[in-house]
């Protein structure tokens, strides 16, 4: 009950930050989405860092290292740290400039300003905002597994509570997630937005290092902090120190999951959210170092969790692993301060996206092109408040009808993301880009995406890989890789041979976006 | 020196598929498995790299941008 009462505490607090925020708001369209351009290094870098990590990184990673080993850090985490700053300085950069000099406040803006075409909007549209639900799947059932796990046993005498192992189910747990973000993000906007990440992504990091070093304590049983971790690791099966699970092509093909995060419509919405260029320079050199913060613990409570002595019963499901070790090692205070800070990392980014979605429904398709009758800024906030409603409610249903692995999910959402990254990477350095171009690369993503995401069971087998067999080339064989590898070719090649073949931009649109 | 930073986010990437260390279980300072380690190490590298972006390939005409977007900010 006390681990219940601390999360509640923190829920509230979150709740009360938001409303701050809103005491701040200046009651414009522009300030709700985009802080009025007023977001400095420190809030930028703690606010894109805290949304980028979310229950992906803490709960997936800690659960596919209780299953794969320790190679799930060089999968992701380093590559991210080389990716995500690379897209930070090559796309966030440059389409903040061209933000701010142009007027923008969402991607589908700059893409129809770009290549001179309504058609990509309405088409990118339903796409990134389906992807984004992929995303918040994410985030609604990591969050909703880790309270229900860590609250197991609290109402013991509540014979309805039974299948969720007398705890706080996870579909109430999700559901009052869902509720608290959608508040502080109603109430607040973007600046509520920002402040509440740049405190969440505060209060999980350093509640990590204090999950880390507890349970190290506990595994290995001295007031030693070295022969805790000593004694942690020693109980490993060595096949979880190594890579042995982990093919060489499907680390390969992890370089281009990160490159995603060049199309997170969220990301970009943070991005816009700068005061200036120079306050991207801390998020850019920071970041890999904040990434290695949050994985290096999670991936060795993982790895200890596949040891004997970590508590976790083998064949535990994925997704609990993370909440069971809380559970197991802390007591109830420290365990309910450590589901709240595993709770703040998914709501630092649930916040992101679905204020973004609101953000695109508005921007995008209601005031897109509106002639005659205009709507005020309160409305504007309304209708971008309803959509976001809509959308919440349908990934938390999905989220019941769909349960996968918060790892494999986040997966197949980034996957989709990275198809589109040849689209944004075009559009600020090639001048021949052309809508049919851009057109044909969706399209492309739109079908691989599917039959791939199809193939392999919707999302259920966590080892598809395409082909789905090695190809003999002749020269050479083509190994079995990630799907991420398949989107993504196919849609650089579709974007450039299908610009080539159609009339260039017009030289207005070119002078518009390139210097001569 | 801009081409030179460039040399080395590509080092990172190609460094960062050790396929030379793939079985290796050694532990490092007793706990820490050789394949964290050695990706440790390539965080802080591109830490470090990214500092060296930020200082010698950073974008020019950002601040014209800026400064005309300020002004219409306060115009509006």
């Amino acid at each position: 009950m006390i681990q219940l009462g601390v999360i509640v505490v923190y829920l509230l607090l979150l709740v009360g930050l938001g409303l701050s925020a809103n005491r701040l708001f200046r009651g414009t369209a522009k300030d709700y989405m985009l802080a009025s351009h007023s977001i400095g290094p420190f809030l930028l870098l703690m606010s894109l860092f805290g949304t980028t990590m979310t229950a992906f990184a803490l709960v997936g990673s800690t659960g596919r290292a209780y299953v794969m080993g320790a190679g799930v850090y060089g999968l992701l985490a380093s590559a991210s740290g080389i990716v995500h700053s690379l897209c930070f300085l090559l796309i966030g950069v440059p389409l903040w400039s061209l933000g701010r000099r142009h007027g923008y406040t969402t991607q589908i803006q700059f893409f129809r300003d770009r290549l001179e075409s309504n058609f990509i909007g309405y088409l990118l549209f339903p796409i990134l905002v389906f992807l984004v639900v992929g995303y918040l799947m994410v985030g609604v059932l990591g969050g909703g597994a880790v309270v229900q796990t860590v609250t197991a046993g609290t109402f013991g005498d509540v014979d309805w509570l039974a299948s969720s192992n007398y705890g706080v189910p996870s579909w109430l747990a999700s559901g009052v997630i869902c509720c608290v973000v959608l508040t502080y993000v109603f109430y607040g906007g973007m600046r509520g937005t920002a402040w509440a990440n740049t405190f969440q992504t505060s209060v999980f990091m350093a509640l990590g290092v204090v999950t880390f070093f507890v349970i190290a304590k506990a595994i290995g049983g001295t007031d030693n902090l070295f022969e805790n971790l000593v004694i942690a690791t020693k109980q490993v099966p060595e096949i979880q120190l190594a890579r042995a699970k982990i093919p060489k092509p499907v680390f390969f093909s992890f370089l281009l999951i990160p490159l995603s995060v060049g199309m997170f419509p969220h990301i970009f919405q943070h991005w816009l959210t700068a005061r200036s260029a120079n306050a991207f320079k801390l998020s850019i050199i920071v970041h890999p170092i904040f990434i290695m913060i949050v994985w290096v613990p999670c991936v060795l409570l993982g790895i200890w969790a596949s040891g004997p002595e970590s508590g976790i019963p083998p064949g535990t499901d994925e997704n609990a692993v993370l909440g069971m070790l809380v559970q197991t090692h802390a007591g109830p205070v420290l365990a309910g301060l450590l589901t709240a800070g595993i709770l703040a990392a998914i709501m630092s980014s649930l916040d992101s996206q679905f204020l973004c979605v609101g953000t695109m429904f508005t921007e995008d398709i209601l005031l897109h092109n509106r002639s005659g009758e205009q709507l005020n800024e309160q409305q504007v906030v309304r209708a971008a408040r309803g959509f976001i409603i809509g959308v919440v409610g349908l990934t938390y249903v999905l989220s019941l009808i769909l349960p996968r692995s918060v790892f494999d999910l986040g997966l197949w959402s980034f996957s989709g993301f990275t198809g589109l990254f040849p689209l944004v990477f075009a559009a600020i350095y090639w001048r021949r880009l052309t809508a049919a171009g851009a057109i044909g690369g969706v399209l492309s993503v739109l079908v691989t995406w599917s039959i791939l995401f199809w193939r392999s069971g919707f999302g259920s087998n966590a080892r598809y890989s395409f082909p789905e067999a090695p190809v003999n080339l002749g020269v050479a064989t083509l190994p079995q890789l990630h799907p991420v590898v398949f989107i993504f070719v196919v849609a650089a090649i579709a974007i450039v041979v299908i610009s080539l073949f159609s009339r260039p931009p017009s030289e207005k649109t070119l002078a518009k976006f390139f210097r001569r | 020196m801009k081409y030179a930073v460039w040399i080395l986010v590509v080092f990172l990437l190609v460094f960062h598929q050790d396929y030379w260390q793939w079985n290796n279980a050694t532990l490092d300072f007793g706990f820490l498995p050789r394949s964290l380690t050695y990706h440790i190490g390539i965080s802080i590298a591109a830490a470090v790299v990214w500092m060296l972006a930020t200082k010698f390939c950073w974008p020019e005409g950002l601040e014209e941008a800026s400064e005309h977007s300020k002004q219409e900010d306060a115009r509006a």
